[in-house]
């Protein structure tokens, strides 16, 4: 698997192939536009590799079945698309609990309900913050090329069995169905992150009790450590337990334990940013529109810049306000009405002005609308 | 409890949390008792239950534990046999937790006849949440959601999980406890989908609202309508009116979901050679 040659392949395909590239080993999952075609590439390549995929009855019980496989020591993945990610909501909220590694693609369609199945969105921002019930920490990871679809894939992967924790893969229909002639990253090129398996003796293990790292280490089932995985509230040796002193101690654990690692989750991009006196904050496909945009408005000297977010959750805000200087007024265009936007005025509105264009109908946003808008706040 | 099982339980998370007269606890010792029969590697062995007071059994039990969501447990015990199929799997779950909110699950992995011991434990109530009504509350009878009494029809688990595909069945009683070990022993042994129905009792949001008398009035119930399939065989339809037949119900043994599976990546192996 060394050499690997240009092709010309699907954001689907390249988010698969990621996650095998990351040791992915177990899939399980329930057909779904537009996703499925990750399922059926995963059905034909994980047996190859002594893997298993497995078609479930729902997406409650996919979600369910790779938290199964997680704790065996697997790595895992699901995917899966608007009233399907609904569904796994309660299994998601089980893993930010348990601590479960795992990793969810959500190939984004026009919602609400069954909505529009090969229609492009961004509905689904905050979802995947608070899809679930009750405070629990998350990362949602956004691509917008074919390319990224692969990188960030892994990097899910990674993450998820570093911090022990779910993991969105956050595509649009558009990236997820876009073809591009990418050459992907050989198998030498990329970093591979295991979880941190326990090292002292089977008595003395408490699966949750922390060091400096705040992740705790996870014995795999079947291993001796005979530990006891809950959804109920748990102190550190995983029983459940009803003291509040614990309680509040564990979930203000679960709720900061990314804090420290905030260098290496935050991931974003800047175009044109230096000069910039108008600055949109874009993601996923709607990405590329701003950055098409930005050419011309540039050409016409017009400063124009662009922050996108790679990592939407959390929200890399120190980032984005150490940007403001200059700044005028920030456009957030977004295929949804305006969850991100949100995010973006709750972090900047007191040193700059932010306005949104939305579009929700399945169709992308282009060039020209952004464009237009940007001349509109002129 | 006997003292060569008390390496089986977490003695330490005692006292449970079921009721005075509750019958999940004879149950969860039965399973220990069939563990502790059955030769398995205890470090290979690995609990997986849903939410219910029963499902609460796993706890109290010394080994890989997985304590999951309402009427999941299947869909997570799944996973666990599938990507590690040397392990030991015992799903332990209510007669809500597997037949109604879970019900899709439990009739999917009956039909993949996936390796999975399945303890089902019927107290024909959601006892967890003060007495609603079940798909297992027989017609009639009183629950805090059917308070003029039960109108719907109840699931004949045996039957829903022999036409689902489980290739062992069988039911045991709380009063019939080695019945149900020799029961539980028997489904270890099959290579495939095995339920066990665990008729139970819930004298706190069941037996009470039913004026069934005291906990030992409804273990004498369960031991008075229980009737062994072997015996039943010879007694008129009249005789078995109102009965339920204990016992193994059903054997078949046939291709397993996570062998076929093992094929599969042999074959693939084979042919890429
Ligand atoms: C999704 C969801 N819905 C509802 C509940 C509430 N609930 C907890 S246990 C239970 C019923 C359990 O009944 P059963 O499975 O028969 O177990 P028992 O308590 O009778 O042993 C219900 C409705 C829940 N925990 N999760
Ligand atoms: S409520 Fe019923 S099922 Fe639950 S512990 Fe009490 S007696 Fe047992
Ligand atoms: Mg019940």
């Amino acid at each position: 698997m060394t050499m690997r040659k240009a092709s010309l392949i699907q954001g689907n395909r390249a988010c698969t192939e990621g996650a095998l590239a990351a040791g992915v080993r177990f899939y399980a999952g329930y057909p779904i536009t537009p996703s499925t075609e990750i399922a059926e590439i995963m059905s034909e390549e994980l047996p190859k590799l002594g893997g298993k995929f497995v078609q479930m009855e729902d997406e409650i019980a996919g979600m369910a079945c790779i938290l199964g496989a997680a704790l065996t020591g697997k790595k895992v993945l699901t995917a899966s698309s608007g009233p399907g990610i609904s569904l796994k909501q309660e299994a998601i909220g089980y893993a930010a609990m348990a601590e479960i590694p795992c990793v969810i693609v959500n190939v984004q369609r026009l919602g609400p309900s069954t909505g529009g199945p090969t229609s492009s969105a961004q509905g689904d921002i905050m979802q995947a913050r608070w899809g679930t019930h009750g405070d629990h920490p998350i990362i949602a990871l956004c691509p917008s090329s074919v390319y990224e679809c692969f990188t960030l894939t892994v990097t899910a992967v990674n993450f998820a069995e570093k911090f022990r924790t779910p993991v969105y893969v956050l595509l649009d229909e558009i990236v997820g169905h876009m073809r591009e002639n990418v050459e992907l990253p050989t198998y030498e090129e990329i970093k591979i992150i295991d979880r941190k398996k326990p090292t002292c003796a089977p008595k003395e293990y408490k699966p949750y009790k922390i060091d400096e790292s705040m992740i705790p280490a996870m014995a795999d089932f079947g291993t001796g450590y005979k530990w006891h995985v809950t959804g109920l509230f748990h102190d550190e040796t995983g029983f459940p337990t009803g003291k509040t002193d614990v309680i509040d101690s564990q979930l203000n654990r679960l709720m900061t334990k990314f804090s420290k690692y905030e260098d290496e989750i935050l991931l974003w991009e800047e175009n044109q940013l230096e000069d910039a006196e108008i600055l949109l904050v874009a993601y996923g496909s709607t990405a590329r529109s701003a950055l098409d945009a930005i050419e011309t408005l540039r050409n016409e000297g017009i400063k124009v810049g662009l922050f996108r977010p790679i990592t939407i959750w959390p929200f890399p805000e120190k980032v984005l306000r150490g940007k403001l200087e200059k700044l005028k007024h920030i456009i957030v265009p977004e295929m949804n009405y305006g969850q991100l936007m949100l995010e973006v005025e709750r972090v900047c509105k007191d040193k700059v002005s932010v306005s949104g264009l939305f579009k929700v109908n399945g169709l992308p946003i282009t060039p020209d609308e952004i464009i237009a808008k940007v001349r509109e706040v002129l | 409890m006997r003292p060569d099982l008390h390496h089986l339980f977490r003695i330490d998370k005692l006292p449970h949390i079921w009721c005075p007269g509750c019958g999940h606890g004879i149950i969860t010792r039965t399973i220990g008792e069939a563990i502790a029969e059955s030769d398995l590697d205890l470090e290979q062995t690995v609990i997986v239950s849903g939410i219910g007071c029963s499902s609460r059994a796993s706890g109290y039990m010394n080994f890989d534990t997985l304590h999951t969501l309402h009427g999941r447990a299947l869909a997570f015990a799944t996973g666990v046999k599938l990507s590690n199929p040397q392990l030991n799997v015992f799903v332990l779950t209510g007669d809500g937790d597997a037949t109604a909110i879970g019900g899709n699950h439990f009739i999917h992995a009956a039909r993949r006849n996936i390796n999975l011991n399945v303890i089902l434990f019927n107290n024909n109530i959601y006892g967890m949440t003060g007495g609603q009504y079940s798909p297992l509350t027989p017609t009639g009878k009183m629950a805090t959601t059917s308070p003029y009494g039960n109108i719907e029809n109840n699931f004949d688990i045996p039957a829903l999980a022999i036409a689902s595909g489980a290739s062992y069945v069988a039911r045991g009683t709380a009063f019939h406890d080695k019945l149900l070990v020799d029961c539980i022993k028997e489904g270890i042994k099959n290579k495939g989908f095995s339920l066990i129905e665990a008729m139970s009792m819930c004298p706190t949001s069941y037996g009470r609202r039913n004026k069934m008398g005291t906990p030992a009035d409804m273990l004498n119930d369960l031991k008075t309508s229980a009737v062994n399939i072997n015996v039943a065989k010879k007694l008129t339809p009249e005789k078995l009116e109102g009965k339920f037949l204990i016992g193994t119900l059903h054997h078949k043994p046939y291709r397993e979901f996570t062998e076929e599976y093992d094929k599969l990546i042999d074959r693939l192996r084979k042919e890429d050679i």
